[in-house]
C-alpha cells in the first residue's frame, strides 16, 4: 500500500508553515524516489503542535510536530513512514493529553480525514445523519433537533429545534437554509476551522435543515477574510452535487435540496442575521429591526432558517446518534458540547470541544496553560469584542450560556482571548467602542453616534480630565447603548466596556502624572 | 492615473461579468467581487452600467459599494498586506508590530507606498487567533509576526 502523509491544509496550519513543510515532504519523497500519497487535512486544533505531521502507519497514526522545513530531512532518516523516532515525535494523534481529554462530537473527523473525500466522509460516520433524515417525516427530524437541547452557537443561544420548527409550520412556495459563517468575533476560529477541515459535515447539516423545513435552497454566506475556507467549502459543494448528497434527489430520495456558497466583503456588522440576509440580497448590510423575524419573513421575504456554522455541522450527529446521545453532555439549559476556541496570550492556544460545565479557570490555566508571555493572566475576554473582561476573580465561573449570563457576560461563539498583565483595560474599553464606531452599520443611533462618543469620554478619561465625570458619562452612555440599539454590535458593545470599568477600576483612574507627586 | 482603462472599456468589461452572474439570486455583491476582481477595484465608470442592468439607481449602488470594507474606489499597490488589529493580536503586541511595519514602510494604514509596491490595511480578525499577532499578504497567510517575519515581508513587498 502507498504510505499516507498527513500535512494540514488548514489555514492555521498554513500561517505556521505547513506549505513549506508540505513542499519540504514532497522534495524528499521525490529525492529518495519514494511514492507516498500526501493528504491535505484540516487541523485537529491543537496549534501548539502546528505544522503536525503524520503518518498512517500499521499501528495506527503516528503525529509528529510542531514540525519546520528544516526537521524533514531528519525525519526520514529516523523513518518517518513506520513511525519512527525522532525529536517531533509525538506518538499516536488522540493520545496527546490536549486532544485525548476532549469529547469530541461536532469535530470528530476535522484534522482526521481528507477534508475533501466523500467516501472517508463516509468511512467516518459522515452522511449517517442525512440517512436517517430522509426517512423521517420533517416534523419528526424538527423534534428529534429540539430534543437534542441543541442552541445557536453564534452566541444568541436560541434553541435550534424552536426556529426550525417556525419555518416549517409558516408556508410558503419558497423557503431558505441560511448558514452565517461570517465569523468575525476575534478569538474565534471554529467555523473556519470545520469549513476547511470537514466541510461534508456543513453541508449535511444544511441538507437535513432543508428537509425538516420544507427549505429548497441554502446559501453560505462566507466571510472575505477567510479565502481558504471559501475554496474549500466550493469544491465542497460540487462534489456533494455530483454525488447526489445535494440535488433534486438528496441521497436518492424525494427531497431537493440544493445550495451556493457566498462570499461578504469585510463588514463585521454583516455576522448580525439580518444584516446578513440583506447583504446576501445585495444590499447594504443593515440590520432589520425584528418583527418580522427571518423564520417568518426572511430571504427575500421568505421564511429562512438562518444558523450558525457550529449549530449546523451539530446536527449530522444528533441525527446519527439520536437527541438522547447529545443531551446526555452538558449542564443546566446548555446541552451538549461546545467548541472552545482559546487563543491570544497562551501558551497552549486551539480548540477545545468539550461538554457544558468546565469553569473559565480549567480552561484558562488547565488547558490553556497560562499565558505565552510567562506572565500572570490579567484579563481574559470571552464572546469576541463584544463580550465582557473577566478577571481571574470569577474563573470560577462554569461555562454555560445562563452562568456567563449571571456574572454580567455571554459566552457567545465560545471564543476566549487571554491577556497578560500588560494589557491596559481602559485601552481595550477604548477599542470596543472604537471598533463598533467602525463597523456600526448607521441604522440606530445608539450604536452610530454612541460608539463615537464613547471614544471620546474614554479619551478624557486617559487624559485625567475629571474622570469621576467621565466614569458616570461612559457608565450612562452604554446604558442607553444596551437598551436603545437594534442589534448587538450597539447592544453589546457595553460588555467589555463596563466589565473592563467594574472588574479592573484602577486602569480607568490614571496616577497623576509624577511631577505633580514630586 | 495614466494605469486606469478607459471608461468605454471599463463598460464593456463590466457588462461581460454581469452578463455571467446576473442570474443569480441577490447578484449585486458577487457581480461586485467580479468586477474588483477584474480590475483590482471598483471603478466609477461600471456603477452606471450595474445599476442599469439591475433596475436599480446609481444612489443605491453607490451605497452598497460605499458601505463594504472590501471594495475600493483606487487600484491597490502591487501586494496587500492586510495586518490583524483585532484583540487576540492585541493581546499579543499587534500595536508594537504595527507601528514598526508603518515605520518600515513610511506610510500607514489605507496607505499605498509611493512607488506602488504595497497596500497597508488594518483587518480585524483574520481567524489565525491561535498564532497571533497574524497578517495576510495577498492571500497567503504568515502568523506569529516578529521582526524577523516583518523584515521579510517588507523585502518581499519592495523586490
Amino acid at each position: 500500500m502507498i504510505p499516507r502523509i498527513y500535512i494540514p491544509g488548514d489555514s492555521g496550519a498554513l500561517a505556521l508553515g505547513a506549505e513549506k513543510v508540505a513542499k519540504a515532504v514532497r522534495a524528499e519523497l521525490a529525492e529518495r524516489g519514494i511514492e507516498a500519497k500526501i493528504v491535505r487535512n484540516g487541523s485537529r486544533g491543537a496549534y501548539f503542535l502546528e505544522p503536525m505531521v503524520e503518518v498512517a502507519t500499521a499501528n495506527g497514526r503516528v503525529a509528529y510536530g510542531p514540525v519546520k522545513p528544516s526537521d524533514v530531512k531528519s525525519l526520514f532518516d529516523c523513518g518517518l513512514l513506520t513511525g519512527g523516532h525522532h525529536k517531533r515525535w509525538l506518538g499516536a494523534p488522540d493520545k496527546i493529553p490536549f486532544l485525548a481529554r476532549q469529547t469530541r462530537l461536532t469535530f470528530a473527523r476535522c484534522g482526521v480525514t481528507d477534508p475533501l473525500s466523500l467516501d472517508h466522509y463516509k468511512a467516518h460516520g459522515g452522511l449517517n445523519g442525512l440517512q436517517n433524515a430522509v426517512a423521517m417525516t420533517p416534523a419528526d427530524i424538527v423534534k428529534q433537533v429540539t430534543e437534542s437541547g441543541l442552541r445557536g452557537r453564534g452566541g444568541a443561544g436560541f434553541p435550534t429545534g424552536i426556529k426550525w420548527k417556525t419555518v416549517l409550520d409558516t408556508s410558503a412556495e419558497r423557503k431558505y437554509i441560511v448558514c452565517n459563517a461570517d465569523e468575525g468575533d476575534s478569538g474565534t476560529f471554529a467555523d473556519r476551522m470545520i469549513m476547511e477541515g470537514d466541510p461534508f459535515v456543513l453541508i449535511e447539516g444544511m441538507a437535513i435543515a432543508g428537509i425538516a423545513t420544507g427549505a429548497t435552497k441554502g446559501f453560505i454566506y462566507i466571510r472575505s477574510e477567510y479565502p481558504h475556507a471559501v475554496a474549500v467549502m466550493q469544491k465542497a459543494v460540487e462534489i456533494a452535487r455530483k454525488a447526489g448528497v445535494l440535488g433534486v434527489n438528496v441521497l436518492g430520495s424525494a427531497n431537493s435540496f440544493d445550495m451556493e456558497v457566498r462570499v461578504g466583503a469585510g463588514a463585521y456588522v454583516c455576522g448580525e442575521e439580518t444584516a446578513l440576509l440583506d447583504s446576501l440580497e445585495g444590499k447594504r448590510g443593515q440590520v432589520r429591526a425584528k418583527p418580522p423575524l427571518p423564520a417568518h419573513k426572511g430571504l427575500f421575504g421568505k421564511p429562512t432558517v438562518i444558523n450558525n456554522v457550529i449549530s449546523l455541522a451539530s446536527v449530522p450527529v444528533i441525527m446519527d446518534k439520536g437527541a438522547a446521545f447529545y443531551k446526555d453532555f452538558g449542564m443546566g439549559r446548555s446541552r451538549g458540547t461546545i467548541p472552545i476556541q482559546i487563543a491570544g496570550n497562551v501558551k497552549y492556544p486551539g480548540l477545545y470541544e468539550a461538554a457544558f460545565g468546565m469553569t473559565l479557570g480549567e480552561i484558562v490555566d488547565d488547558i490553556g496553560g497560562g499565558t505565552a508571555t510567562g506572565r500572570p493572566v490579567k484579563a481574559v475576554q470571552v464572546g469576541g469584542p463584544l463580550g465582557a473582561y473577566f478577571p481571574r476573580a470569577l474563573f470560577d465561573t462554569p461555562f454555560d450560556y445562563e452562568a456567563f449570563a449571571a456574572k454580567d457576560g455571554l459566552i457567545g461563539h465560545a471564543g476566549i482571548v487571554v491577556f497578560d498583565d500588560s494589557a491596559d483595560m481602559l485601552k481595550q474599553a477604548r477599542f470596543a467602542m472604537e471598533f463598533c464606531a467602525i463597523e456600526s452599520c448607521g441604522k440606530c443611533t445608539p450604536c452610530r453616534i454612541g460608539s463615537t462618543r464613547g471614544v471620546e469620554v474614554l479619551d478624557r478619561l486617559a487624559q485625567n480630565v475629571e474622570p469621576e465625570k467621565q466614569i458616570a458619562l461612559v457608565t450612562d452612555l452604554c446604558n442607553t447603548m444596551k437598551f436603545g440599539s437594534l442589534c448587538a454590535l450597539g447592544g453589546f458593545t457595553p460588555y467589555p466596556v463596563m466589565s473592563a470599568l467594574n472588574h479592573f477600576p484602577d486602569d480607568f483612574r490614571p496616577t497623576p502624572v509624577a511631577e505633580a507627586a514630586e | 492615473m495614466s494605469m486606469q482603462p478607459a471608461s468605454t472599456e471599463i463598460a464593456s468589461r463590466t457588462a461581460a461579468i454581469i452578463h455571467e452572474l446576473k442570474g443569480l439570486e441577490g447578484p449585486l455583491l458577487p457581480i461586485l467581487h467580479g468586477i474588483q476582481e477584474e480590475f483590482g477595484y471598483v471603478p466609477q465608470d461600471a456603477l452606471p452600467v450595474i445599476a442599469e442592468a439591475l433596475n436599480i439607481s446609481r444612489a443605491e449602488v453607490h451605497g452598497v459599494v460605499t458601505f463594504y470594507h472590501d471594495y475600493r474606489s483606487q487600484p491597490a499597490g502591487r501586494h496587500v498586506l492586510k495586518l490583524c488589529q483585532a484583540e487576540a493580536c492585541q493581546s499579543m503586541g499587534s500595536d508594537a508590530i504595527a507601528a514598526r511595519l508603518k515605520s518600515l514602510l513610511g506610510i500607514g494604514f489605507h496607505e499605498t507606498t509611493r512607488d506602488g509596491s504595497v497596500t497597508l490595511e488594518p483587518v480585524y480578525c483574520l481567524g489565525l487567533c491561535v498564532c497571533s499577532p497574524s497578517a495576510m499578504l495577498d492571500g497567503e497567510v504568515i502568523g506569529r509576526l516578529d521582526d524577523e517575519k516583518l523584515n521579510e515581508i517588507v523585502a518581499e513587498v519592495r523586490s
